[in-house]
């Protein structure tokens, strides 16, 4: 509709464009648009429960403990504990203890001075996994008998061995704490009878 | 404990010396000091580095170590297994400082092989922390896990599967998905090992489903289901969920196992499963994974297996009003676990209307509790409910409760999810109010959330807008309010609206000039109001307080602080003032001559100065005026489509036409209703229901006799398959309720969605590939009698894919048959041919109109005349609950009168049927008797025609 016009010859190279704003989307006129934009659109349920990631940190905010159920690289996972640890931390006490997170869902306890903080998805059971986070205290509990944070410290490689056997892969593999314990107890057991009878004098 | 006790704000008793403290029942029992198994040098350096005082120190500490460890690596001197596992763990504890490690991979995989178990457990902890997936190692790594799972040895076989669990990479999978199953169902694995296989198994499903082959033994899995070890079946039910989501057809058994076994739980004594009783809740985690396995399939199609679940349901549903067992908060947790969890299966399932209204007033009582995570997950498992049909209006009797969580909640989670179910609850009788209180909101909300509650307040405002004026002023409130988080697509919407609705422009023209006089207003309310007034300018131009000149001005003073994109906007529509306002000409020629226009840096702000100015002055009056012509409605979405469908209407349908009448003239001559006391509705009637859906207003009516448009998408001409069994069922059921499954075999799932407004609707229709294998060819037909208007889909559907289709309705008049759906496709070389009933019945046109008593009678009197009665007495095949027959009324579409008839039993309901062409005023009464178990349904309509269908319609759903 402009032919009519002789633009000058300096914008003669100018490439062929629309008046954007005249036409305002006028392919896609509908209020679906402005829905899909809308982050919480209803999911699919009926995923499994799945824990991504745990983080154990203290109220300075010094890592403990990381145990990641997804892969991803060093990086990213150096970025999001950094900025967990600032969202958790940052939350004030009579809060509730649930945080959504990108497309996760945080679930975090403070037990003294270390804060427990699972990453779950959207639509998993957060109640269950607060007491993911108890029992796991509970077994820790009952391992170094009445755990500290600085046992957690010392004991780091122990504080994982038992997270897995209680977790695998996100998903909580036994819930009863006799059969938790044990297991860690047996092998407890295992090292001493091997490196006993290794360590015997030979002669 | 010192770490119990969940807010204790006492600091950890030890300070940050090497904790002094005699060994715990499990530590390693030969060592001495803090670090378990005796690794005394590890316990120093941990010691070392809590005690630097900065992190120079401690970096300056760590390298010193890691020079000594990579000197002792290098050294001559072959390490004993015990230094290789104090500096491999040296090295883990380095790195979960959060240093980078780049050696002692080898030195770790050897401790692999170590047959102490100390030694090994660090290798395969450093391994699965520090080795990433595709590491040069990995070959070497699997070597160590292959021997230990053939070791027989459970422990060894524990720490393996952990491993493969952990790091759950390809390699890992090629090498041992087909390994795992056995383990998992062999007759002789311990059942620690089976745990661990079935979950190790679930990860490597989880990254790589394609390398886990399925066979023999997934029927032994599902079996697992029955295993009398709790700590088997927990892990194997998590497994088997995983599964059949993606198979469900070969999992379909594990339906009525999950069921008793949740039954078996949910009935037992807290004490019966002893070590799996977590404070009293017998087996919380098994329940929720059960319930979670459930929700992966439609409620079970065995009644005896239906109403176990049910029982178990209702059982959960009780146990929440029992008086707690404990006061710890571990049982309220875990007993309420399991309660939301039977809540998501019940709106899973959405066809329990009893059910689904109790867990309704369940999560109503958390939404008052003093403990905010309960009220958080209230409100999040509301939202959901508040799309249930059923359950919709028992919501929105929690409103006030919401918007006080909005107004008072102290957590930003908390706030969020009460816009989120506000969001959810709203409809046309409150739309008004909620919107209102999320601008409320919006003056205070969190940066963080602010985006998002904008659009929902620009969607809710435009779904549920009566009057347009609403709508205009919610949005100019929303950019008052917070102008940077509306987006382009929420200001070009208003544009768009106010272009296509003639009765609001000028309005909105005077709004905005309002509006825009704001000393400081926001830049996107510059851009409205620029393009609002010129195109409607001079819709209030006559007023001497808006005269063009005064526009002009009041634009152009927000002129110079805006960005270069608005401005470009302004100076379009200086142009278009010229046209509606040629006595400002010269003033707006004058600013497009100003060196600041027209020598702009800006190329594009340069050139629209140019060319404008040009033609303000080289184009005549005539040229302007159409040029410049106000713009065109915009077209709604599917335009396109329609067009094309006017395109391809040609010859080869018309036979096709008259097969589909003579069906539907057969089909209709055998639905008498056996329960029915009126006569079948005359042909007639039944043929103006369908002659009178012109495909568009606009388009011609087609030439052949008839609106029916058939397969308009392919040219093929193709028979019509029957209908599929089992189809009415379902369609029965949809008449009351707008989303669910409608239709489902072995191969194919088809979901619905739709929605309602008026004489219009829209319908979302899912088509879920239940196969592994493609679809090919695939086009879903509807048979128009109503003006639908659809996009053709993709002709493939992947496995496992599902494709959406959207169908735009509108009533033109009364109707009596619903839409036919026809699919075809290809499914593995054989042909597919299904048709199913759309359930678009004449109720979704529904608006509910409120009256008094008196009212209610006066009108019922005027629609004496018989032939406007319809009258139907009928035997109830549900049982006869007053909360459900309400439900289904409102559900059905009219409103619920309370108080109105005399005999409080009875129900009765006024509404508005919406056509294009007229809206045809409904009265229900519905009157039952409960010891005959019979009812019966009055409807008076000033139509025969609607009585009669309106009748059929609700009567079949009692």
């Amino acid at each position: 509709m402009l032919h009519i016009l002789l633009a000058p010859a300096a914008y003669q190279q100018i490439p062929a464009r629309g008046y954007g704003d005249l036409l305002i989307y006028r392919q896609s006129c509908s209020c679906l648009a402005l829905i899909q934009l809308c982050r919480r659109a209803q999911v699919s349920k009926a995923q499994p429960f799945k824990i991504h990631f745990i983080l154990l940190f203290s109220r300075q905010g010094k890592l403990r403990l990381q145990k990641w159920y997804t892969t991803l690289p060093d990086k990213e996972k150096k970025k999001i504990i950094r900025e967990i640890v600032q969202i958790i931390l940052s939350r004030n006490q009579k809060t509730s203890s649930f945080v959504d997170w990108k497309d996760l869902k945080l679930v975090y306890k403070r037990y003294a001075s270390l804060y427990f903080c699972c990453a779950i998805e959207d639509q998993d059971n957060e109640l269950l996994t607060l007491e993911v986070v108890h029992r796991y205290v509970e077994l820790l509990d009952r391992y170094f008998g009445n755990v500290c944070e600085l046992d957690i410290i010392f004991n780091f490689e122990k504080a994982y061995f038992i997270l897995d056997e209680f977790i695998i892969g996100g998903e909580v593999q036994e819930t009863s704490k006799r059969s938790a314990v044990k297991a860690i107890e047996d092998s407890d057991m295992l090292q001493e009878t091997v490196e006993e009878y290794m360590n015997k004098p030979a002669f | 404990a010192d770490l119990r006790g969940p807010t204790s704000r006492q600091p950890v008793r030890r300070t940050a010396q090497a904790p002094a403290r005699t060994p715990g029942p499990g530590r390693g029992g030969g060592g001495g000091g803090g670090g378990g198994d005796g690794m005394r040098g590890l316990a120093v350096f941990i010691s070392d580095i809590r005690n630097c005082k900065s992190k120079e120190a401690e970096i300056k500490r760590i390298n010193k170590e890691l020079a000594n460890i990579r000197s002792k690596f290098k050294g001559d001197k072959a390490l004993d297994g015990y230094s290789k596992k104090k500096y491999v763990c040296k090295l883990l504890f380095i790195f979960l400082l959060g240093h980078d490690i780049d050696f002692g991979h080898m030195e770790a995989v050897n401790l692999l092989s170590s047959n102490r178990y100390t030694e090994k457990q660090i290798g395969y902890l450093f391994i699965s922390v520090l080795v990433n997936s595709n590491s040069e190692l990995i070959r070497l790594i699997n070597n160590a896990i292959k021997n230990d799972l053939a070791s027989r040895n459970p422990t060894f076989m524990g720490l393996a599967l952990h491993c493969i669990a952990n790091v759950g990479s390809r390699e890992m999978a090629e090498a041992f998905a087909g390994e795992i199953p056995k383990i998992l169902v062999a007759g002789d694995t311990m059942d620690s090992v089976k745990q661990s296989a079935a979950l190790c198994l679930l990860r490597l499903y989880r990254t790589s489903p394609d390398l886990v082959p399925m066979g023999d033994w997934t029927s032994r899995v599902v079996h697992l289901l029955n295993d009398q070890h709790l700590g088997v079946v927990t892990a194997a039910t998590s497994l088997i969920t995983t599964l059949a989501q993606k198979n469900p057809e070969e999992f379909k058994t594990s339906v009525s196992l999950a069921v008793s076994r949740l039954s078996r739980i949910v009935t037992s004594a807290s004490t019966d499963l002893q070590d799996y009783t977590y404070y009293f809740v017998p087996a919380p985690w098994l329940s929720v994974k059960l319930l979670r396995l459930l929700q992966c399939y439609p409620p079970p199609e065995d009644p005896a297996v239906r109403g176990r679940l049910t029982e178990c349901l209702e059982t959960i549903l009780n146990k929440a009003q029992e008086p707690p067992k404990s006061k710890k908060v571990q049982h309220s947790n875990a007993k309420n676990a399991v309660l939301f969890e039977a809540i998501s299966l019940i709106i899973h399932h959405d066809s329990e209307p009893n059910l689904l209204v109790r867990a309704c007033n369940q999560l109503g009582q958390f939404l008052q509790h003093r403990e905010t995570n309960l009220r958080y997950l209230a409100l999040e498992s509301m939202c959901t409910l508040a799309s249930s049909e059923f359950s919709h209006e028992a919501v929105k009797t929690h409103i006030e409760t919401v918007i006080n969580a909005l107004k008072t909640e102290r957590d930003v989670s908390v706030r969020q999810r009460a816009v989120d179910l506000l969001y959810a609850m709203c409809d046309r009788s409150n739309a008004q109010q909620i919107v209102a209180e999320m601008l409320n909101y919006l003056e205070t909300a969190d940066y963080s959330i602010r985006e998002e509650i904008v659009l929902k307040v620009a969607i809710l405002a435009e779904k549920y807008a009566v009057d347009y004026t609403w709508y205009v002023d919610t949005i100019l409130n929303l950019i008052r309010i917070a102008g940077d988080y509306v987006s382009e697509e929420v200001w070009y919407r208003v544009i768009q609206i106010v272009i296509n609705r003639d009765d609001v422009q000028g309005y909105a023209a005077k709004t905005v000039f309002e509006a825009l006089q704001a000393p400081a207003c926001h830049e996107n309310l510059v851009k409205v109001g620029g393009y609002i007034l010129g195109e409607f300018g001079n819709l209030i131009a006559g007023d001497p307080r808006s005269s063009p000149l005064i526009q002009f001005n009041l634009l152009h003073s927000k002129f110079h602080l805006c960005s270069v994109p608005t401005r470009a906007l302004l100076l379009s529509t200086y142009i278009k003032f010229v046209n509606l306002f040629p006595e400002i000409k010269t003033t707006i020629q004058d600013v497009l001559r100003s060196d600041s226009q027209l020598k702009n840096a800006d190329v594009e702000l340069q050139q629209r100065a140019v060319e404008y100015l040009r033609l303000s002055t080289i184009a005549s009056t005539d040229i302007l005026a159409t040029v410049l012509e106000e713009m065109p409605p915009f077209p709604e979405r599917e335009s396109s489509i329609l067009a094309k469908l006017k395109k391809k209407k040609g010859p080869g349908t018309v036979t096709d036409l008259e097969e589909i009448k003579k069906e539907r003239s057969s089909d209709m001559n055998g639905s008498a209703e056996p329960t029915s006391v009126n006569s079948t509705p005359s042909p007639s009637a039944d043929l103006l229901g369908l002659g009178a859906a012109p495909l568009t207003n606009s388009a011609p009516p087609p030439s052949s006799s008839g609106s029916l448009l058939v397969d308009v998408f392919s040219d093929s001409a193709s028979a019509v398959a029957p209908l599929a069994p089992g189809s009415d069922d379902n369609f029965a059921r949809f008449v009351c309720k707008n989303n669910g499954v409608l239709f489902e075999n072995q191969l194919l799932q088809i979901g619905l969605k739709s929605e309602f407004r008026q004489n219009l609707g829209r319908m979302f229709i899912f088509y879920g590939n239940k196969t592994s294998t493609q679809f090919l060819n695939f086009t879903p037909t509807q048979f128009l009698c109503l003006n639908l208007q659809t996009k053709p889909v993709d002709p493939t559907v992947d496995g496992g894919a599902q494709v959406q289709q959207v169908v735009n309705i509108e009533c033109v008049s009364d109707f009596m048959e619903a839409p036919i759906l026809n699919i075809q496709f290809r499914y593995g070389g054989t042909f597919q041919n299904l048709s199913v009933k759309l359930p678009i019945t004449l109720n979704k046109f529904f608006q509910p109109t409120e009256m008094s008593s008196q009212d209610f009678f006066q009108r019922w009197k005027q629609l004496s005349n018989p032939k406007q009665e319809v009258q139907n007495i009928f035997k109830a095949k549900h049982p006869m609950d007053a909360e459900i027959t309400k439900a289904k009324i409102i559900g059905f579409g009219s409103a619920l009168l309370e108080e109105v008839d005399p005999n409080p039993a009875n129900f009765v309901g006024a509404g508005i049927i919406h056509t294009k062409t007229t809206q045809i005023g409904c009265l229900l009464r519905l009157e039952p008797n409960l010891q005959a178990q019979m009812y019966r349904l009055t409807l008076r309509t000033s139509k025969e025609a609607v009585s009669q269908r309106l009748c059929e319609l609700l009567s079949e759903q009692f």
